[in-house]
């Protein structure tokens, strides 16, 4: 079932052409993957899923992006809303320089949950659901910023599913983490995908081989190819992509 | 209230602190040009005040004020691009670099009443300059320091290494990459920095009454004799209620003076952006 | 071998000139306490402190009165000064376009360079005026005429480094906060000028040391009346203006000429306590953990 539907998507930074005439499916409860060299737009094209694009002065874009349906670019639309409903985690991981607690409590309490009880359950159920808790329970009141990269990104990623979202997008999520940080998080996609619809930015093949089920090839702001993740792995349309999955370049 | 409404009223009133800024600006600004332009012609400008300045001009309190202030620039300006020096090109970062900073920022944060004590206990006094212009753009120099000392520092820290490795490379030494390499590319900082202090300089009114201003309307003929000078002479037509239109006609010529000298800096500062 | 030895006599040469700063402030510490503790041989500390009474012609000298008239009208200043200043820092941070933002930064750096004097005759002509007339009292020449001028002067202090600050900020806290679905100003609120907090106290701190200081345009605006003031209508004589004031009347050398000199003492310590904790301030930088 289609989650999300990116149609005839264009954006420029100021005169810099940097997405051009994306169209793509984002499939619910699946894990759709964007891969391709650095500077090909990933990050811009998962940026304007939940309209972070917004923040950044001089941002053009056209065309449509639907989520259930609803033109998510219309006027009409409460971005709030939809940044509650499209929840994001970064490349780099971004805790709050405040407690570990009130990290995951942040977005809840912005969108009205005030009861202590119901807020510490909050944050349990979710650095249950960031398999975190374990580590962390303890020093709930810690500072975030003072837990190692790994345990930092997966309170991005409690605090992410604290508000509750129907769609995750994860811009590089492992890069900045060493590799038993980036395993913990990869199981942790894979199980999110049963409740969520995933997007992943990423730029190690594996990853993207290991985890998704849909992946797009992005190459200078154009989409070469979008296929299910088997078939670009094993039998990729476009040439170009075999090139880049082979590691011929790139 | 509505999380949206309360994002459009913060970010409404957010505008409104910054308009009520600007808008205190110009209405400084606007009333001193308005109340001062009658009193502005080509006789206030170059003839001397009468009756304690209740009539006639303010031509030696310019004169004064230039002079005060050029002294102030000549004294601090080498000291200051001299510190800077040092401090970026003979010292690495460390205790030093931050004790000299330290200095220059303590310097700066004393308030000028302050420096009018010390000018007068130590230069007048003290050292037997007398109440002179002498004393009181010393008394100057010393406050600006800190203004050009930094403007050099940054000016100086921005030229590129490379361009310094370059001039070793061939064979320059020390002295001479500084003088060749360092100093043309940092003048245009320097200036600033130098303009900035002129600025304040002219217009500090407190340090000046204590070491170097008299309200007797001759010119000076040497730098050890006193002086009027603007602020000091503006301070004075309005303390003493002596004659306001004179005051704000004075207070023109000083804020066109301060203009002048931003408009200059901005200039500079926009030059060296370009070509960047 | 000369060019070494050159090198090095340059060197010393500009060793003391970065030291020139440091060497001032002795200076100014030496000639200071010189003149100033010399006044404590008339009165004692205490005495010079919380005396209510400053007759200097029957060599009395308490500076209360100064001493409370630079707090009164030093509050009154930041009470005015901090919420506009911080607002409009988080305005020049956040909200401006740039297009705005040029026009805006060089005119808060003109309102920090009109010579202070020139406060002070606006101030007299403008705001005593004013507050003499909206609040139908006797006169305007009030603290509280002398706390909005005071609160006008620092303005470009709080802002330019509050400013500083908040743009330090790091973006990624500000993204975090927006994808979770808080409004822009929520995120402010909540993360930004929090994480801003140390480098804000510090330009609150250094606005405190500059309105404390300030001479010029206080003694034209606060009526110079040397008796306490109990509240922001009454007129004041702060440290500064007394200074001022005294300075041309009182003989070199006498009782009142050390005595003066001693309110320069308590003026100096105050601003120098008020520096340091600007500095530690900034120091701590924006918040990380
Ligand atoms: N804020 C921006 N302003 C201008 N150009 C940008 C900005 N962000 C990204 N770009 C440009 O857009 C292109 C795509 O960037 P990005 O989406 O970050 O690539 P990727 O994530 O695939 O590495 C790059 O050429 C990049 O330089
Ligand atoms: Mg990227």
């Amino acid at each position: 079932m289609v989650r999300m539907e990116i149609k005839d998507v264009n954006l420029w930074y100021g005169s810099f052409h940097a997405l051009k005439d994306i169209n793509m499916d984002i499939y619910k409860n699946k894990v759709t993957a964007f891969i391709g060299p650095s500077g090909c737009g990933k990050s811009t094209l998962i940026r304007c899923l939940n309209r972070m694009n917004d923040l950044i002065d001089g941002v053009k874009t056209t065309g449509e992006i639907l989520l259930d349906g609803k033109n998510i670019y219309d006027k009409d639309v409460d971005v709030v809303k939809l940044r509650k409903d499209v929840g994001m985690v970064f490349q780099k991981p971004n805790p709050f320089p405040i407690s570990i607690y009130d990290n995951i409590t942040y977005g809840p309490k912005l969108h009205g949950v005030k009861d202590k009880g119901k807020l510490k359950e909050i944050v349990e159920s979710n650095l249950k659901g960031a398999a975190l808790w374990n580590e962390v329970k303890d020093i709930l009141d810690q500072n975030a910023m003072s837990i190692s990269g790994g345990q930092q990104q997966r309170v991005c990623i409690a605090r992410c599913l604290a508000i509750e979202p129907e769609v995750i997008l994860f811009d590089e999520p492992c890069s900045a983490l060493d590799p038993i940080s980036t395993g913990k998080i990869e199981d942790l996609i894979i199980k999110l995908k049963k409740d969520y619809t995933i997007v992943i930015v990423t730029h190690n093949m594996q990853q993207a081989a290991r985890i998704s089920d849909y992946t797009g090839y992005f190459y200078l702001g154009n989409l070469m190819e979008f296929n299910k993740t088997k078939k670009i792995f094993t039998n990729p349309d476009n040439p170009q992509t075999e090139n880049y999955i082979t590691g011929k370049f790139g | 209230m509505d999380r949206h409404t309360k994002d459009k009223l913060m970010k409404g009133i957010l505008w409104a602190s910054a308009i009520l800024t600007i808008a205190v600006l110009l209405i400084i600004i606007g009333f001193i040009v308005v109340k001062g332009s009658p009193a502005i012609s080509w006789e206030f400008l170059t003839t001397k005040p009468l009756r304690s300045g209740r009539l006639g001009g303010i031509y030696p309190a310019i004169i004064g004020t230039i002079y005060l202030a050029g002294m102030a620039v000549i004294v601090a300006t080498p000291i200051g691009v001299g510190g800077a020096l040092f401090l970026t090109e003979f010292t690495r970062e460390g205790k030093i670099t931050k004790a000299i900073r330290f200095g220059a920022d303590t310097l700066n944060g004393i308030p000028s009443i302050i420096f009018g004590l010390f000018g007068f206990s130590f230069l007048v006094f003290y050292l037997g300059l007398g109440i002179s212009i002498l004393s009181g753009g010393l008394t100057l120099a010393f406050m600006i320091l800190p203004t050009i000392f930094r403007a050099s520092e940054e000016a100086i820290r921005a030229v590129p290494i490379w361009d310094k490795e370059g001039s070793y490379a061939l064979g320059a030494s020390k002295l001479q990459t500084i003088w060749k390499v360092v100093m043309p590319q940092s003048v245009s900082g320097i200036v600033t920095g130098i303009i900035l202090g002129l600025g304040r300089a002219a217009g500090e009114t407190a340090p000046i009454i204590f070491t170097a201003a008299i309200l007797n309307p001759v010119l000076p003929k040497s730098i050890m004799q006193p002086t009027m000078a603007l602020p000091a002479h503006l301070y004075t037509l309005t303390s003493e209620g002596i004659s306001m239109e004179n005051a704000f006609g004075t207070a023109l010529v000083l804020i066109v003076m301060v203009l002048i000298f931003n408009f200059a800096v901005s200039i500079i500062r926009k030059k060296k952006s370009i070509r960047r | 071998m000369s060019r070494r030895l050159n090198e090095d006599v340059i060197k010393s040469l500009l060793l003391v000139c970065a030291f020139f700063s440091m060497i001032i402030i002795f200076l100014i510490i030496i000639f200071l306490f010189k003149e100033g503790l010399e006044a404590f041989t008339y009165t004692n500390v205490f005495d010079f402190l919380t005396g209510t009474e400053w007759v200097p012609k029957n060599n009395i000298y308490g500076a209360a009165p100064f001493i409370i008239s630079s707090l009164f009208v030093t509050a009154g200043a930041i009470i005015i000064a901090v919420p506009i200043g911080i607002l409009t820092a988080i305005f020049m941070a956040e909200i401006a376009p740039s297009s705005v933002r040029e026009i805006v930064k060089p005119a808060i750096e003109l309102l920090a360079g009109i010579p202070s004097v020139i406060y002070g005759l606006f101030g007299l002509i403008i705001i005593v005026k004013y507050i003499r007339i909206t609040l139908d009292i006797p006169s305007g020449e009030t603290i509280l005429a002398g706390s909005v001028i005071l609160a006008i002067m620092i303005l470009p202090t709080i802002i330019s480094i509050s400013e500083d600050a908040i743009r330090q900020v790091p973006r990624a806290y500000k993204e975090g906060s927006c994808a979770l679905g808080a409004t822009h100003w929520e995120s402010i609120r909540r993360i930004i000028v929090p994480s801003a907090s140390s480098g804000i106290m510090a330009s609150i701190i250094l606005g405190v040391g500059r309105a404390i200081g300030e001479t010029m345009a206080v003694v034209l605006v606060v009526g110079n009346v040397e008796k306490i003031p109990t509240s922001f209508f009454d007129a004041g004589e702060p440290l500064t203006s007394t200074i001022l004031l005294e300075m041309g009347e009182a003989a070199v050398g006498s009782a009142h000429y050390h005595s003066i000199f001693a309110l320069g003492i308590f003026l100096f310590v105050i601003v120098m306590i008020l520096n340091i904790a600007s500095n530690f301030w900034l120091g701590r930088g924006v918040r990380h953990g």
